[in-house]
């Protein structure tokens, strides 16, 4: 075991960025034409990175899956975006943004990542207005916010629910005026399958043309991964079906550390399964949260006359619901962060309280709000005597305005209407904080080979709140990587065209045929689906919301059967050489397997309960806190960063102790 | 859940590869709730297909909730199906009833080519994008202040609306003309609406529209079915402000 050292630069924590970037190498612009840059994923991080490149003179080379940069996962971010503005004047800071995430990481992020995040994010908001992202405003034409979980200020920026949406074709949009001009060349439908390291630097990536089939080479003088992250290793998840962790978890083969695997990001309020064929979760956004309020009936014969059908929710009284997060979480109510409402909606589900058929949801419920909302509107337009049914149209028009297309989501999906009736809402699987260790420069531990976005384990520590991963991603794209590869690519600027015709290349390109050979000569007879539906369910039973050692130890053993299995009765119909979705998925699943038993070791090692990491061993045991999860900070105040040795299950553990210089460690409370 | 399985015939278009004719062929699926939605009737009609040792169809998606833009099947003559305001991937079986045939093709146009099955090539649209769909600004952030530049609330909401295109193309397959207006004016509009936009507005549609013609799109003649089939509601008003835009840059340009 090694300690890493994650460069963080000298100074108080104001003064380091604009520290660093004064210090650091920069490459002058007739030299940026003869370096090459290959950027993998064309999310808000991938696009962001791959605009700002170009633009500053780099031969830049992009990569997707999908059949257009546009339709990156970042696409479905539905909520918001953070930013340290201070446009309410309701007290918000680069200070108060910069506590608010390491405080909601559960202290377990890297304060200089952090405050660097806070410190830039206001200007991701000028540069996105300027792009022209249709940001929501009010009547006097400003920019509109609204609050978000695990926080007591309003700083999220949104358009409507499709802010992602936005911020990604704003990304797009920078990317098309360089794709325009010739300065990034995009590959859509490639698939990186493997990292090529020539002489210990990140050289190059081998991938598969998903059209044809062919393996293809590409060179660079660095390697961006911006790939997002690994949630649908759960086989259920808010993800969109195609992300995947192969090109981390290739690059973490070829020596790039992985921390904190098993720091997942389970969401309260995504729409609960109806049966086995179902493919993929869908979130509410957690902006519902400001308005609706969650609920399930106190005593159990509601519960079970809800779940017949006897009556309705709404025929319940006020006496007879239990607002649990309200009565347990007075301060923050319904906006807790999202690991503390997930482990509070399993909990009364547990005890028996889930109000449809499966046991397993709870109510989401916007009739105060509409209510509210109706009475204003009513005093603003003057209707003194608006009767209750004028009052409550209004009220609906308002929640229109505000949530209109995840309501329109919901009834298309459910065919419930949730203006009448609360929506059902239960956790699922959504975001993965853990990915590949960088230092403060976003390198990873393989020199030349960057990771940005959700594919890094960077900043938000073992829980992220709300809208704080747009702002990540287009953090590390448009403002930190373009400063700090320079001071990488300073020393490149005589290496010269990097050539694919070298062993290095050869090895690489091999072990991925190969590798595709062997998963199409298995002919076996279960298909792709079969096995990732049996690892996403070891995942959700035992390393899902609440963890211990026996489950975590069963999960390790299940996991290599599951593998074992995989590699001898995998069925993937058709040919490599040409489209194969399955061959696709196969490629994908086969590289989970691995990832699931080292998230399992992982959480196993962690025998303390942080963030999103829930230890039933750690618990508080009396006092105010009592049940509430526990920390431990003498032992475990570090970031696992894990090396590959040749097997999941033997991976080496290196730590990176966690310093916090500017805040104070503290329980994390939200009472 | 109590529900009772539909069994459904499905008349698939199955082609090899672009260089490949494509026909129509029949087949038989079971075990279909009402609660799955279609591309999860096609992953239980896939499996079974697997697990008899047959090829798979193979279909676009990835979001599966109705923003990626990445499903487009045409359902029954319809681009993304019988429903309203939705994509493919958000219409569900409820829909159907036990029995129905549905058939199902590509979006068909000559500026989207398939490249198997039910897979067609977007990146027409892509170009289209590439040859103006950008406001010229560098990514540096040293913008400045976003409070700065105030956009009228309307306008700003006008914009939005234009802004949610999601570039999936059914609005091409909707038209006998195969033409892109739709899609194209959507992101003029958005651009054409704001301060930040104005200043290249000129070169921008006329850009667009150039390459749009370049790709092989057809004419518009205002049937308006991109309209009714367009699963995000981009109104034609947009095709109208894209053609006054149009014709203020070429009589103004030069
Ligand atoms: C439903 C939903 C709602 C959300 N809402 C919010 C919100 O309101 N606010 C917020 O801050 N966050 C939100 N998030 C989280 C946020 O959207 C993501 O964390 C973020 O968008 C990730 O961006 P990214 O650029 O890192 O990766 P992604 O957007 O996932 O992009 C990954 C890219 O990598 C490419 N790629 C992956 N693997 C390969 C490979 N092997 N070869 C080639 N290319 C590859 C893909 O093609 C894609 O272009 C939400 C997430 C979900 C699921
Ligand atoms: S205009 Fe509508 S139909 Fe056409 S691409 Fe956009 S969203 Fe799809
Ligand atoms: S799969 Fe994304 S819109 Fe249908």
């Amino acid at each position: 075991m090694s300690v890493l050292d994650a460069k963080v630069p000298e100074g108080p924590i104001k003064d380091k960025w604009t520290n660093h970037k004064n210090k650091i190498n920069l490459v002058n612009p007739a030299n940026k034409r003869l370096i090459d840059v290959i950027v993998v994923g064309t999310g808000l991080a991938g696009g962001s990175a791959a605009a700002s490149l170009a633009e500053l003179g780099y031969k830049v080379k992009a990569f997707a899956f999908q059949d257009s940069p546009r339709r990156a996962h970042s696409i479905a971010a539905q909520g918001g975006i953070n930013a340290a503005k201070n446009y309410q004047n309701d007290g918000d800071s680069i200070y108060r943004l910069f506590y608010d995430t390491v405080k909601g990481g559960d202290y377990r992020g890297r304060e200089s990542n952090v405050y660097r995040l806070a410190e830039v994010s206001a200007n991701i908001i000028d540069q996105c207005v300027a792009q022209g992202v249709p940001f929501a405003r009010e009547y006097g034409g400003l920019l509109d916010n609204r609050s978000f979980g695990g926080v007591l200020v309003s700083r999220t920026f949104y358009a409507k629910g499709q802010t992602g949406q936005q911020l990604l074709l704003g990304a797009y949009s920078a990317m098309n005026r360089q794709i325009g001009k010739g300065k990034i060349e995009m590959y859509n439908r490639h698939e990186m399958l493997d990292l090529v390291v020539v002489n210990g630097k990140a050289r190059g990536i081998i991938v598969r043309n998903l059209i044809t089939g062919a393996i293809e080479r590409h060179a660079a003088h660095a390697v961006v991964l911006a790939t997002g992250g690994y949630g649908n290793v759960f086989f259920l998840s808010t993800n969109a079906m195609g992300s995947n962790v192969t090109a981390a978890w290739r690059a973490h083969r070829r020596g790039a550390y992985f921390a904190n695997p098993c720091y997942t990001q389970i969401h309260p309020t995504c729409i609960p399964r109806s049966g086995d064929y179902q493919s993929k979760l869908t979130l509410m956004s957690e902006s519902l949260r400001n308005d609706g309020r969650i609920w399930v009936p106190k005593n159990k014969e509601d519960v079970e006359k809800i779940r017949s059908g006897q009556i309705k929710p709404r025929d319940l009284s006020e006496e007879d619901r239990d607002y649990y997060l309200e009565r347990r979480y007075p301060a923050f109510g319904n906006l807790v962060p999202r690991d503390v409402a997930s482990r509070a909606a399993k909990e009364r589900c547990d005890a028996g309280y889930g109000v449809n058929q499966t046991g397993e949801a709870v109510f989401l419920d916007f009739s105060s709000a509409i209510e509210r909302y109706g009475k204003e509107q009513a005093n603003v337009l003057g209707e003194k005597d608006a009767s209750h049914d004028r009052i409550i149209a209004l009220g609906k028009e308002v929640i229109a305005n505000k949530y209109g297309n995840l309501f329109q989501m919901y009834e298309k999906i459910t065919a419930d209407n949730p203006y009448e009736t609360p929506m059902k809402i239960y956790p699922a699987v959504h975001y993965t904080m853990g990915g590949l260790w960088v230092d403060y420069n976003l390198m990873t531990t393989v020199p030349g080979c960057y990771a940005a976005g959700e594919a890094n384990f960077s900043d938000h520590g073992a829980n992220r709140l709300g809208a704080s991963a747009l702002m990540q991603g287009l953090a590390d794209g448009y403002f930190v990587l373009p400063y700090t590869i320079g001071d990488y690519l300073a020393d490149e600027i005589r290496t010269g065209a990097i050539s694919t015709e070298t062993p290095e290349f050869d090895e690489a390109e091999k072990a991925v045929k190969d590798r595709i050979n062997e998963l199409m000569s298995i002919k076996g007879s279960q298909s792709v689906d079969s096995f990732h539906k049996r690892l996403g369910k070891v995942m959700w039973d035992k390393c899902g919301m609440s963890r211990n050692a026996n489950g975590l130890e069963e999960a390790i053993k299940e996991i290599r059967q599951i593998r074992e299995e995989f590699w001898k009765d995998l069925r993937i119909p058709g040919k490599a050489n040409e489209f194969n979705p399955e061959l696709e998925k196969a490629m994908r699943v086969a590289d989970f397997l691995e990832l699931g038993e080292l998230f399992a070791k992982d959480a196993l090692h962690r025998n303390e309960s942080c963030g999103g990491h829930f230890r039933e061993e750690s618990v508080e045991e009396s006092g105010e806190q009592q049940g509430e999860a526990k920390r431990d900070d003498e032992n475990f105040k570090y970031v696992a960063a894990w090396e590959w040795t040749g097997d999941p299950g033997e991976a080496n553990l290196h730590k990176e102790d966690l310093v916090f210089e500017n805040i104070e460690l503290k329980q994390r409370s939200y009472k | 859940m109590s529900d009772k399985l539909m069994k459904l015939t499905l008349k698939i278009w199955r082609q090899k590869d672009a260089d490949s004719p494509g026909k129509m062929e029949s087949y038989q699926v079971e075990g279909i709730s009402e609660h799955m939605s279609f591309l999860e009737m096609l992953d239980v009609f896939n499996e079974q297909q697997i697990n008899q040792g047959n090829e798979p169809v193979a279909f676009d998606h990835d979001c599966r909730e109705g923003i990626c833009g990445m499903c487009s099947l045409q359902i029954n003559g319809e681009p993304h199906g019988p429903d309203r305001g939705v994509t493919t991937c958000q219409l569900h079986m409820r829909m159907f009833n036990d029995g129905d045939t549905i058939t199902i093709e590509p979006f068909r146009a000559k500026a989207f080519p398939v490249i198997k099955d039910l897979v067609v090539d977007r990146t027409s649209f892509d170009r289209i994008q590439h040859a103006g769909g950008f406001i010229s600004v560098n990514t540096s952030g040293n913008t400045q202040d976003a409070n700065n530049i105030p956009v009228e609330k309307e306008n700003a909401d006008k914009a939005f609306d234009a802004a949610t295109c999601i570039g999936c193309g059914a609005c091409v397959a909707a038209c006998k003309n195969a033409s892109a207006m739709l899609f194209v004016s959507a992101k003029v509009s958005q651009f054409a609406l704001l301060p930040q936009g104005k200043i290249e507005a000129k070169d921008r549609v006329l850009n667009m529209v150039h390459q749009m013609d370049e790709e092989g799109f057809g004419n518009c003649s205002n049937t308006g079915a991109c309209e009714v089939e367009c699963p995000k509601g981009i109104s034609l008003e947009n095709i109208a402000r894209m053609n006054r835009e149009y014709l203020k840059a070429s009589l103004t340009k030069e």
